[in-house]
Protein backbone atom coordinates (compact mmCIF):
# COMPACT_ATOMS: atom_id res chain seq x y z
CA UNK A 1 0.00 0.00 0.00
CA UNK A 2 1.77 3.54 -1.23
CA UNK A 3 1.38 6.38 1.64
CA UNK A 4 0.84 9.66 0.35
CA UNK A 5 1.36 12.64 1.08
CA UNK A 6 -2.00 15.22 1.07
CA UNK A 7 0.22 18.55 0.35
CA UNK A 8 -3.13 20.79 1.22
CA UNK A 9 -4.26 18.09 3.92
CA UNK A 10 -0.49 18.01 5.20
CA UNK A 11 -1.29 14.39 5.86
CA UNK A 12 0.45 11.48 5.20
CA UNK A 13 -2.91 9.01 4.21
CA UNK A 14 -3.26 5.67 2.29
CA UNK A 15 -3.45 4.74 -0.88
CA UNK A 16 -6.93 4.55 -1.35
CA UNK A 17 -7.96 7.68 -0.60
CA UNK A 18 -6.74 9.15 -3.66
CA UNK A 19 -6.85 8.82 -7.37
CA UNK A 20 -4.19 9.05 -10.08
CA UNK A 21 -4.84 11.46 -13.07
CA UNK A 22 -1.68 10.99 -15.21
CA UNK A 23 1.37 12.47 -15.90
CA UNK A 24 1.49 16.17 -14.57
CA UNK A 25 2.70 19.60 -16.46
CA UNK A 26 0.85 18.49 -19.30
CA UNK A 27 -0.39 22.37 -20.78
CA UNK A 28 -3.43 22.57 -22.46
CA UNK A 29 -2.93 24.51 -25.75
CA UNK A 30 -3.01 28.44 -25.37
CA UNK A 31 -4.65 28.10 -29.18
CA UNK A 32 -6.11 24.94 -29.82
CA UNK A 33 -7.35 25.27 -33.19
CA UNK A 34 -3.94 26.43 -34.65
CA UNK A 35 -2.27 22.86 -33.71
CA UNK A 36 -1.41 20.91 -36.09
CA UNK A 37 -2.68 16.86 -36.11
CA UNK A 38 0.80 15.95 -35.05
CA UNK A 39 0.93 18.33 -31.96
CA UNK A 40 -2.79 17.00 -31.17
CA UNK A 41 -1.20 13.58 -30.83
CA UNK A 42 1.77 14.84 -28.60
CA UNK A 43 -0.93 16.35 -26.27
CA UNK A 44 -3.30 13.83 -26.14
CA UNK A 45 -1.55 10.22 -26.19
CA UNK A 46 2.14 10.93 -25.67
CA UNK A 47 3.34 10.19 -22.40
CA UNK A 48 6.82 10.47 -21.17
CA UNK A 49 5.94 6.85 -19.29
CA UNK A 50 9.30 7.63 -17.08
CA UNK A 51 11.29 4.52 -15.83
CA UNK A 52 12.83 6.16 -12.60
CA UNK A 53 11.14 10.06 -11.77
CA UNK A 54 8.01 10.62 -12.76
CA UNK A 55 6.05 13.64 -12.41
CA UNK A 56 2.27 12.74 -12.07
CA UNK A 57 -1.10 14.38 -10.41
CA UNK A 58 -3.06 12.59 -7.95
CA UNK A 59 -6.23 13.18 -6.59
CA UNK A 60 -7.36 13.20 -2.54
CA UNK A 61 -11.07 11.84 -4.23
CA UNK A 62 -11.37 10.43 -0.96
CA UNK A 63 -10.29 13.66 1.45
CA UNK A 64 -10.26 17.39 0.38
CA UNK A 65 -11.03 16.33 -3.07
CA UNK A 66 -7.85 18.54 -4.34
CA UNK A 67 -5.92 17.27 -7.23
CA UNK A 68 -2.09 17.42 -6.51
CA UNK A 69 1.14 16.95 -7.92
CA UNK A 70 4.47 14.28 -7.25
CA UNK A 71 7.68 13.09 -8.05
CA UNK A 72 7.78 9.37 -7.96
CA UNK A 73 10.28 6.93 -8.95
CA UNK A 74 8.19 4.22 -10.71
CA UNK A 75 10.76 1.41 -10.43
CA UNK A 76 10.60 1.43 -5.87
CA UNK A 77 6.97 3.24 -6.20
CA UNK A 78 8.94 5.62 -3.55
CA UNK A 79 6.97 8.60 -3.09
CA UNK A 80 10.18 11.93 -3.47
CA UNK A 81 8.12 14.62 -2.97
CA UNK A 82 4.33 15.93 -3.35
CA UNK A 83 3.35 19.64 -4.16
CA UNK A 84 0.72 21.76 -5.26
CA UNK A 85 -0.92 22.44 -8.26
CA UNK A 86 0.10 24.85 -10.10
CA UNK A 87 3.55 25.41 -8.58
CA UNK A 88 6.68 24.18 -10.64
CA UNK A 89 8.25 21.04 -11.24
CA UNK A 90 10.46 20.62 -8.09
CA UNK A 91 14.50 20.54 -8.52
CA UNK A 92 15.15 17.47 -7.13
CA UNK A 93 19.14 17.15 -7.82
CA UNK A 94 19.03 19.36 -4.78
CA UNK A 95 16.94 18.09 -2.61
CA UNK A 96 18.62 14.40 -3.18
CA UNK A 97 22.27 15.90 -2.78
CA UNK A 98 21.00 17.31 0.80
CA UNK A 99 20.31 13.75 1.86
CA UNK B 1 15.98 -31.32 -32.42
CA UNK B 2 14.48 -33.63 -31.12
CA UNK B 3 11.13 -35.37 -32.35
CA UNK B 4 8.86 -35.66 -29.84
CA UNK B 5 6.32 -38.71 -30.00
CA UNK B 6 5.16 -41.47 -28.30
CA UNK B 7 7.96 -43.38 -29.04
CA UNK B 8 10.35 -41.15 -28.30
CA UNK B 9 8.31 -40.82 -23.99
CA UNK B 10 8.81 -44.68 -24.40
CA UNK B 11 12.16 -44.60 -25.16
CA UNK B 12 13.59 -42.11 -22.78
CA UNK B 13 11.25 -43.55 -19.95
CA UNK B 14 13.17 -46.50 -20.51
CA UNK B 15 16.41 -44.89 -20.10
CA UNK B 16 14.82 -43.17 -16.49
CA UNK B 17 14.70 -40.02 -18.58
CA UNK B 18 18.27 -39.49 -18.31
CA UNK B 19 19.01 -38.52 -22.29
CA UNK B 20 17.01 -35.87 -22.69
CA UNK B 21 18.84 -33.05 -24.37
CA UNK B 22 18.63 -29.53 -24.32
CA UNK B 23 15.99 -28.15 -26.73
CA UNK B 24 17.80 -24.82 -27.73
CA UNK B 25 21.12 -23.56 -27.04
CA UNK B 26 21.92 -20.58 -24.81
CA UNK B 27 23.57 -18.48 -27.75
CA UNK B 28 26.02 -15.59 -27.64
CA UNK B 29 25.75 -12.83 -29.92
CA UNK B 30 27.05 -12.55 -33.60
CA UNK B 31 28.37 -9.22 -35.00
CA UNK B 32 25.40 -8.97 -37.69
CA UNK B 33 22.29 -10.20 -38.51
CA UNK B 34 19.41 -9.72 -40.38
CA UNK B 35 16.18 -9.11 -38.26
CA UNK B 36 16.75 -8.29 -34.13
CA UNK B 37 13.84 -9.12 -31.99
CA UNK B 38 14.22 -6.85 -28.91
CA UNK B 39 11.96 -9.49 -26.19
CA UNK B 40 11.93 -12.79 -26.34
CA UNK B 41 8.39 -13.74 -25.17
CA UNK B 42 6.16 -15.55 -26.82
CA UNK B 43 5.35 -12.51 -29.80
CA UNK B 44 9.24 -11.83 -29.66
CA UNK B 45 9.73 -16.01 -30.33
CA UNK B 46 6.77 -16.12 -32.53
CA UNK B 47 7.61 -13.55 -34.42
CA UNK B 48 11.81 -15.58 -34.99
CA UNK B 49 9.31 -19.18 -35.87
CA UNK B 50 7.37 -17.70 -38.56
CA UNK B 51 9.73 -15.16 -40.18
CA UNK B 52 12.37 -18.32 -40.38
CA UNK B 53 9.25 -20.87 -41.40
CA UNK B 54 7.56 -18.76 -43.74
CA UNK B 55 9.58 -16.08 -44.89
CA UNK B 56 13.06 -17.92 -45.02
CA UNK B 57 14.81 -15.33 -42.73
CA UNK B 58 16.92 -17.56 -40.24
CA UNK B 59 19.57 -15.62 -39.89
CA UNK B 60 17.76 -13.86 -36.61
CA UNK B 61 18.46 -13.05 -32.96
CA UNK B 62 15.94 -12.71 -30.00
CA UNK B 63 17.43 -11.02 -27.36
CA UNK B 64 16.05 -10.46 -23.92
CA UNK B 65 17.17 -8.68 -20.72
CA UNK B 66 16.57 -11.53 -18.51
CA UNK B 67 14.89 -15.11 -18.80
CA UNK B 68 12.96 -16.10 -22.13
CA UNK B 69 9.34 -16.27 -21.33
CA UNK B 70 10.23 -14.27 -18.20
CA UNK B 71 7.77 -11.15 -18.89
CA UNK B 72 4.52 -11.08 -19.15
CA UNK B 73 4.59 -14.68 -20.91
CA UNK B 74 5.14 -16.17 -17.38
CA UNK B 75 3.20 -14.00 -15.52
CA UNK B 76 -0.41 -13.73 -17.20
CA UNK B 77 -3.88 -15.41 -16.44
CA UNK B 78 -3.34 -17.45 -19.69
CA UNK B 79 -6.80 -17.33 -21.03
CA UNK B 80 -7.40 -17.18 -24.59
CA UNK B 81 -10.57 -15.82 -26.39
CA UNK B 82 -11.57 -13.38 -29.48
CA UNK B 83 -14.98 -12.49 -28.09
CA UNK B 84 -14.01 -8.62 -29.29
CA UNK B 85 -16.30 -5.98 -30.86
CA UNK B 86 -14.79 -3.88 -33.66
CA UNK B 87 -14.19 -6.13 -37.05
CA UNK B 88 -9.90 -5.02 -36.59
CA UNK B 89 -10.04 -6.44 -33.13
CA UNK B 90 -12.61 -9.56 -34.00
CA UNK B 91 -10.33 -10.22 -37.21
CA UNK B 92 -6.85 -10.41 -35.49
CA UNK B 93 -7.94 -12.08 -31.88
CA UNK B 94 -9.77 -14.88 -34.10
CA UNK B 95 -6.90 -15.18 -36.23
CA UNK B 96 -4.42 -15.73 -33.36
CA UNK B 97 -7.66 -18.43 -32.23
CA UNK B 98 -7.12 -20.02 -35.79
CA UNK B 99 -3.30 -20.59 -35.35
CA UNK B 100 -3.80 -21.61 -31.38
CA UNK B 101 -5.90 -24.61 -32.97
CA UNK B 102 -3.17 -26.16 -34.33
CA UNK B 103 0.08 -24.61 -32.42
CA UNK B 104 0.82 -27.93 -30.49
CA UNK B 105 1.26 -30.05 -33.90
CA UNK B 106 2.68 -27.15 -35.49
CA UNK B 107 5.19 -27.02 -32.86
CA UNK B 108 5.80 -30.55 -32.11
CA UNK B 109 5.43 -29.18 -28.26
CA UNK B 110 2.65 -29.46 -26.34
CA UNK B 111 0.98 -25.96 -25.57
CA UNK B 112 -1.98 -27.45 -23.77
CA UNK B 113 -4.44 -25.30 -25.40
CA UNK B 114 -7.68 -25.95 -23.77
CA UNK B 115 -11.18 -24.68 -25.28
CA UNK B 116 -12.80 -24.83 -22.08
CA UNK B 117 -15.09 -21.87 -23.01
CA UNK B 118 -14.43 -18.48 -21.41
CA UNK B 119 -17.75 -16.87 -19.83
CA UNK B 120 -18.47 -13.44 -19.26
CA UNK B 121 -21.00 -12.55 -16.46
CA UNK B 122 -23.71 -9.77 -17.06
CA UNK B 123 -24.83 -8.90 -13.33
CA UNK B 124 -26.80 -5.47 -14.21
CA UNK B 125 -29.15 -3.99 -17.30
CA UNK B 126 -26.55 -2.31 -19.07
CA UNK B 127 -24.01 -5.71 -18.98
CA UNK B 128 -26.87 -7.53 -20.89
CA UNK B 129 -28.23 -4.99 -23.20
CA UNK B 130 -23.36 -4.85 -23.82
CA UNK B 131 -23.11 -8.74 -23.64
CA UNK B 132 -26.00 -8.70 -26.20
CA UNK B 133 -24.66 -6.20 -28.81
CA UNK B 134 -21.19 -7.95 -28.74
CA UNK B 135 -22.86 -11.18 -29.34
CA UNK B 136 -24.51 -9.68 -32.46
CA UNK B 137 -21.39 -8.23 -33.85
CA UNK B 138 -19.01 -11.41 -33.27
CA UNK B 139 -21.76 -13.89 -35.02
CA UNK B 140 -21.70 -11.35 -38.08
CA UNK B 141 -18.16 -11.32 -37.71
CA UNK B 142 -18.43 -15.27 -37.68
CA UNK B 143 -16.65 -15.16 -34.13
CA UNK B 144 -18.16 -17.89 -31.50
CA UNK B 145 -20.16 -16.18 -29.07
CA UNK B 146 -23.43 -17.00 -27.58
CA UNK B 147 -25.97 -15.93 -24.67
CA UNK B 148 -26.83 -18.25 -21.76
CA UNK B 149 -29.32 -17.34 -18.96
CA UNK B 150 -28.20 -17.26 -15.37
CA UNK B 151 -29.56 -20.96 -15.20
CA UNK B 152 -27.63 -22.18 -18.21
CA UNK B 153 -24.35 -20.65 -16.42
CA UNK B 154 -25.04 -22.27 -13.24
CA UNK B 155 -24.94 -25.45 -15.43
CA UNK B 156 -21.76 -24.74 -17.65
CA UNK B 157 -20.06 -23.92 -14.04
CA UNK B 158 -21.66 -25.01 -11.16
CA UNK B 159 -20.16 -23.09 -8.46
CA UNK B 160 -21.48 -20.06 -9.93
CA UNK B 161 -23.75 -18.55 -6.93
CA UNK B 162 -27.02 -17.71 -8.90
CA UNK B 163 -29.11 -16.70 -5.90
CA UNK B 164 -31.07 -13.54 -6.16
CA UNK B 165 -30.17 -12.58 -2.81
CA UNK B 166 -26.15 -12.36 -4.28
CA UNK B 167 -24.04 -9.93 -3.57
CA UNK B 168 -23.71 -9.33 -7.49
CA UNK B 169 -26.71 -10.97 -8.86
CA UNK B 170 -26.09 -12.65 -12.07
CA UNK B 171 -28.91 -12.03 -15.07
CA UNK B 172 -27.04 -14.38 -17.66
CA UNK B 173 -23.58 -14.48 -19.25
CA UNK B 174 -21.77 -14.33 -23.26
CA UNK B 175 -19.68 -17.97 -23.66
CA UNK B 176 -17.38 -18.38 -26.43
CA UNK B 177 -16.69 -21.88 -25.94
CA UNK B 178 -13.62 -22.01 -28.81
CA UNK B 179 -12.34 -19.68 -26.00
CA UNK B 180 -10.01 -21.48 -22.97
CA UNK B 181 -6.74 -21.54 -22.07
CA UNK B 182 -2.91 -22.43 -22.65
CA UNK B 183 0.17 -23.22 -20.65
CA UNK B 184 1.92 -20.06 -20.95
CA UNK B 185 5.48 -21.40 -20.27
CA UNK B 186 5.35 -24.10 -23.28
CA UNK B 187 4.03 -21.39 -25.69
CA UNK B 188 7.54 -19.82 -25.26
CA UNK B 189 9.12 -22.93 -25.16
CA UNK B 190 7.99 -24.40 -27.89
CA UNK B 191 8.71 -20.84 -29.91
CA UNK B 192 11.97 -21.13 -28.99
CA UNK B 193 12.92 -24.53 -29.44
CA UNK B 194 10.49 -24.47 -33.21
CA UNK B 195 12.88 -21.02 -34.13
CA UNK B 196 16.20 -22.24 -32.77
CA UNK B 197 15.50 -25.44 -34.29
CA UNK B 198 15.62 -23.46 -37.92
CA UNK B 199 18.46 -21.23 -37.10
CA UNK B 200 17.33 -18.73 -34.49
CA UNK B 201 19.86 -17.87 -32.07
CA UNK B 202 18.21 -16.90 -28.55
CA UNK B 203 20.36 -14.48 -26.50
CA UNK B 204 19.23 -14.42 -22.99
CA UNK B 205 20.40 -12.03 -19.63
CA UNK B 206 21.07 -9.76 -22.34
CA UNK B 207 19.77 -5.80 -21.95
CA UNK B 208 19.53 -4.06 -25.21
CA UNK B 209 20.42 -0.40 -24.12
CA UNK B 210 19.31 1.43 -26.63
CA UNK B 211 18.74 1.28 -30.80
CA UNK B 212 21.68 3.05 -32.71
CA UNK B 213 20.59 4.60 -36.00
CA UNK B 214 22.45 5.75 -39.20
CA UNK B 215 23.38 8.93 -40.52
CA UNK B 216 20.27 8.65 -42.76
CA UNK B 217 17.97 8.01 -39.68
CA UNK B 218 17.64 3.62 -40.55
CA UNK B 219 18.49 1.77 -37.93
CA UNK B 220 21.52 -0.02 -38.16
CA UNK B 221 21.50 -1.97 -34.68
CA UNK B 222 21.12 -2.33 -30.87
CA UNK B 223 23.76 -1.78 -28.45
CA UNK B 224 23.36 -4.29 -25.60
CA UNK B 225 25.39 -5.48 -22.38
CA UNK B 226 26.97 -7.49 -24.65
CA UNK B 227 28.49 -5.18 -27.37
CA UNK B 228 26.97 -3.70 -30.29
CA UNK B 229 25.29 -5.68 -32.87
CA UNK B 230 24.55 -4.73 -35.91
CA UNK B 231 21.24 -5.73 -37.88
CA UNK B 232 19.22 -4.47 -41.01
CA UNK B 233 15.37 -4.60 -39.21
CA UNK B 234 14.79 -4.26 -35.55
CA UNK B 235 11.60 -5.15 -34.16
CA UNK B 236 10.80 -4.00 -30.39
CA UNK B 237 8.67 -6.47 -29.18
CA UNK B 238 9.27 -5.56 -24.85
CA UNK B 239 6.09 -5.18 -23.67
CA UNK B 240 5.94 -2.67 -20.60
CA UNK B 241 9.52 -1.24 -21.45
CA UNK B 242 8.45 -0.82 -25.01
CA UNK B 243 7.84 2.79 -24.37
CA UNK B 244 12.00 2.97 -22.59
CA UNK B 245 13.54 1.10 -25.77
CA UNK B 246 11.88 3.05 -28.67
CA UNK B 247 13.04 6.62 -26.69
CA UNK B 248 16.21 5.11 -27.52
CA UNK B 249 15.44 5.26 -31.22
CA UNK B 250 14.12 8.96 -30.82
CA UNK B 251 10.75 7.42 -31.58
CA UNK B 252 8.04 8.59 -28.16
CA UNK B 253 5.29 6.24 -27.95
CA UNK B 254 1.83 6.37 -27.07
CA UNK B 255 1.71 3.67 -24.19
CA UNK B 256 1.49 4.22 -20.43
CA UNK B 257 3.46 1.04 -18.48
CA UNK B 258 1.27 -0.14 -15.17
CA UNK B 259 1.53 -2.91 -13.12
CA UNK B 260 -0.72 -5.68 -13.69
CA UNK B 261 -1.17 -8.54 -11.01
CA UNK B 262 -2.28 -12.24 -10.68
CA UNK B 263 -2.44 -14.70 -7.90
CA UNK B 264 -2.95 -18.00 -7.59
CA UNK B 265 -4.94 -20.58 -5.04
CA UNK B 266 -3.18 -24.13 -3.05
CA UNK B 267 -3.71 -26.96 -5.68
CA UNK B 268 -7.07 -28.65 -5.59
CA UNK B 269 -8.76 -31.40 -7.04
CA UNK B 270 -11.22 -30.22 -10.45
CA UNK B 271 -13.52 -28.20 -9.75
CA UNK B 272 -13.44 -25.66 -12.08
CA UNK B 273 -14.88 -26.73 -15.65
CA UNK B 274 -14.42 -23.22 -17.21
CA UNK B 275 -12.65 -19.40 -17.32
CA UNK B 276 -15.27 -16.67 -15.75
CA UNK B 277 -14.74 -12.96 -16.64
CA UNK B 278 -16.95 -10.69 -14.53
CA UNK B 279 -16.00 -7.30 -15.68
CA UNK B 280 -18.40 -5.80 -13.64
CA UNK B 281 -16.81 -6.69 -10.51
CA UNK B 282 -13.55 -6.83 -12.28
CA UNK B 283 -12.51 -10.31 -11.58
CA UNK B 284 -11.63 -13.32 -13.31
CA UNK B 285 -10.74 -17.37 -12.37
CA UNK B 286 -10.02 -20.12 -14.25
CA UNK B 287 -8.11 -23.47 -12.73
CA UNK B 288 -4.78 -24.34 -13.62
CA UNK B 289 -4.38 -28.34 -14.81
CA UNK B 290 -1.94 -28.20 -11.84
CA UNK B 291 -5.20 -27.99 -9.97
CA UNK B 292 -4.73 -24.24 -8.97
CA UNK B 293 -7.24 -21.40 -8.87
CA UNK B 294 -5.56 -18.42 -11.30
CA UNK B 295 -6.83 -15.61 -10.59
CA UNK B 296 -6.79 -12.02 -12.18
CA UNK B 297 -8.38 -8.49 -12.40
CA UNK B 298 -7.28 -5.07 -13.45
CA UNK B 299 -4.26 -3.03 -13.29
CA UNK B 300 -3.28 -0.87 -10.33
CA UNK B 301 -4.11 2.71 -10.88
CA UNK B 302 -0.66 4.19 -10.99
CA UNK B 303 1.86 3.59 -13.87
CA UNK B 304 4.89 1.65 -12.53
CA UNK B 305 7.78 -0.72 -13.41
CA UNK B 306 7.84 -2.58 -10.03
CA UNK B 307 6.38 -6.12 -11.59
CA UNK B 308 4.80 -5.96 -7.79
CA UNK B 309 1.81 -3.49 -7.65
CA UNK B 310 -0.50 -2.67 -4.52
CA UNK B 311 -2.25 -4.89 -1.94
CA UNK B 312 -5.96 -3.09 -2.21
CA UNK B 313 -6.03 -4.65 -5.72
CA UNK B 314 -5.78 -8.13 -4.44
CA UNK B 315 -8.00 -7.22 -1.88
CA UNK B 316 -10.60 -5.95 -4.25
CA UNK B 317 -10.19 -8.83 -6.58
CA UNK B 318 -10.61 -12.17 -4.51
CA UNK B 319 -13.05 -10.15 -2.27
CA UNK B 320 -15.31 -9.99 -5.79
CA UNK B 321 -14.47 -13.62 -6.23
CA UNK B 322 -15.44 -14.39 -2.91
CA UNK B 323 -19.23 -12.82 -3.77
CA UNK B 324 -19.37 -14.80 -6.72
CA UNK B 325 -18.03 -17.89 -5.64
CA UNK B 326 -18.81 -18.20 -1.78
CA UNK B 327 -17.46 -21.87 -2.70
CA UNK B 328 -14.19 -20.65 -2.16
CA UNK B 329 -14.45 -18.42 0.77
CA UNK B 330 -11.80 -20.54 2.94
CA UNK B 331 -9.43 -21.38 -0.18
CA UNK B 332 -6.16 -20.35 0.52
CA UNK B 333 -4.06 -18.14 -1.63
CA UNK B 334 -0.23 -19.82 -2.43
CA UNK B 335 1.30 -16.59 -4.68
CA UNK B 336 0.96 -12.88 -6.18
CA UNK B 337 2.87 -11.74 -8.41
CA UNK B 338 2.79 -8.80 -11.36
CA UNK B 339 3.78 -7.90 -14.94
CA UNK B 340 4.31 -4.59 -16.91
CA UNK B 341 1.70 -4.12 -19.54
CA UNK B 342 1.79 -1.20 -21.69
CA UNK B 343 -1.50 0.50 -22.23
CA UNK B 344 -2.28 2.73 -25.40
CA UNK B 345 -4.90 5.53 -25.31
CA UNK B 346 -7.88 3.27 -27.39
CA UNK B 347 -6.57 0.02 -25.63
CA UNK B 348 -5.70 -1.82 -29.20
CA UNK B 349 -2.24 -3.20 -29.94
CA UNK B 350 0.57 -1.16 -31.70
CA UNK B 351 1.76 -3.59 -34.21
CA UNK B 352 3.73 -2.63 -37.62
CA UNK B 353 6.51 -0.51 -39.06
CA UNK B 354 7.72 3.22 -37.40
CA UNK B 355 8.72 6.59 -38.60
CA UNK B 356 12.43 4.62 -38.43
CA UNK B 357 13.22 2.47 -41.95
CA UNK B 358 13.91 -0.89 -40.35
CA UNK B 359 12.34 -0.28 -36.87
CA UNK B 360 8.94 -1.99 -36.04
CA UNK B 361 7.26 -2.81 -33.10
CA UNK B 362 4.79 -5.02 -31.58
CA UNK B 363 3.07 -3.34 -28.60
CA UNK B 364 0.47 -2.07 -26.84
CA UNK B 365 -1.47 -5.43 -26.02
CA UNK B 366 -2.07 -3.87 -22.55
CA UNK B 367 -3.87 -6.28 -20.27
CA UNK B 368 -4.51 -8.89 -22.96
CA UNK B 369 -1.75 -10.04 -24.90
CA UNK B 370 -1.19 -13.66 -23.92
CA UNK B 371 -4.26 -14.50 -26.19
CA UNK B 372 -2.74 -12.94 -29.13
CA UNK B 373 0.81 -14.44 -29.35
CA UNK B 374 0.28 -16.05 -32.54
CA UNK B 375 -1.62 -14.14 -34.37
CA UNK B 376 0.57 -10.76 -33.11
CA UNK B 377 3.48 -12.86 -34.15
CA UNK B 378 2.66 -14.05 -37.35
CA UNK B 379 1.53 -10.62 -38.87
CA UNK B 380 5.09 -9.08 -37.29
CA UNK B 381 6.93 -11.72 -38.88
CA UNK B 382 4.91 -10.43 -42.48
CA UNK B 383 5.63 -7.00 -41.76
CA UNK B 384 9.16 -7.44 -40.99
CA UNK B 385 10.09 -9.48 -44.21
CA UNK B 386 8.56 -7.42 -46.41
CA UNK B 387 8.22 -4.03 -45.08
CA UNK B 388 4.52 -3.60 -45.21
CA UNK B 389 1.46 -3.98 -43.44
CA UNK B 390 -0.95 -7.64 -43.37
CA UNK B 391 -4.13 -7.25 -44.21
CA UNK B 392 -4.88 -8.12 -40.51
CA UNK B 393 -2.76 -6.10 -38.74
CA UNK B 394 -2.48 -2.61 -41.11
CA UNK B 395 -5.26 -0.70 -38.91
CA UNK B 396 -3.30 -1.24 -35.92
CA UNK B 397 -0.82 1.64 -36.40
CA UNK B 398 0.91 3.76 -35.24
CA UNK B 399 -0.06 6.70 -37.00
CA UNK B 400 -3.78 5.86 -36.16
CA UNK B 401 -2.77 8.33 -33.39
CA UNK B 402 -2.43 11.35 -35.77
CA UNK B 403 -5.31 10.67 -37.81
CA UNK B 404 -7.69 9.83 -35.24
CA UNK B 405 -8.51 6.73 -36.84
CA UNK B 406 -8.60 4.64 -33.27
CA UNK B 407 -9.68 1.56 -32.50
CA UNK B 408 -11.57 2.35 -28.72
CA UNK B 409 -12.02 -0.79 -27.59
CA UNK B 410 -11.47 1.03 -24.37
CA UNK B 411 -15.19 2.21 -24.73
CA UNK B 412 -16.79 -0.57 -26.52
CA UNK B 413 -15.56 -3.96 -25.03
CA UNK B 414 -16.48 -3.60 -21.79
CA UNK B 415 -14.07 -6.12 -20.71
CA UNK B 416 -11.08 -6.18 -18.41
CA UNK B 417 -8.71 -7.00 -20.77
Amino acid sequence: MLLIHCPYCDETLPELEFAYAGEAHIARPVDPSALSDEEWRDFLFIRTNARGTHFERWRHIHGCARFFNAARDTVTDRFLVTYKAGESRPDLTVKESAE
Amino acid sequence: MTHFSAMSLLKNALTGHKNWREQWPDSQPKAEYDVVIVGAGGHGLGAAYYLAKEHGITNVAVIDKGWLGGGNTGRNTTIIRSNYLYDESARLFDHALDLWDNLSQELNYNVMYSKRGVMMLAHNVHDVQSFQRHIHANRLNGVDNRWLTKEEAKAFCPPLNISPDARYPVMGAALQMRAGTARHDAVAWGYARAAAARGVDIIQNCPVTSIRRGPDGAVIGVETAKGFIRAKKVAVSAAGHTSVVMDTAGVRMPLESYPLQALVSEPVKPIFPCVVMSNTVHAYISQSDKGELVIGSGTDQYTSYSQRGGLPLIEHTVAAICEVFPIFTRMRMLRKWGGIVDVTPDRSAILGKTPVKGLYVNCGWGTGGFKATPGAAHTLAWTVAKDEPHPINAPFTLERFTTGRLIDEAAAAAVAH
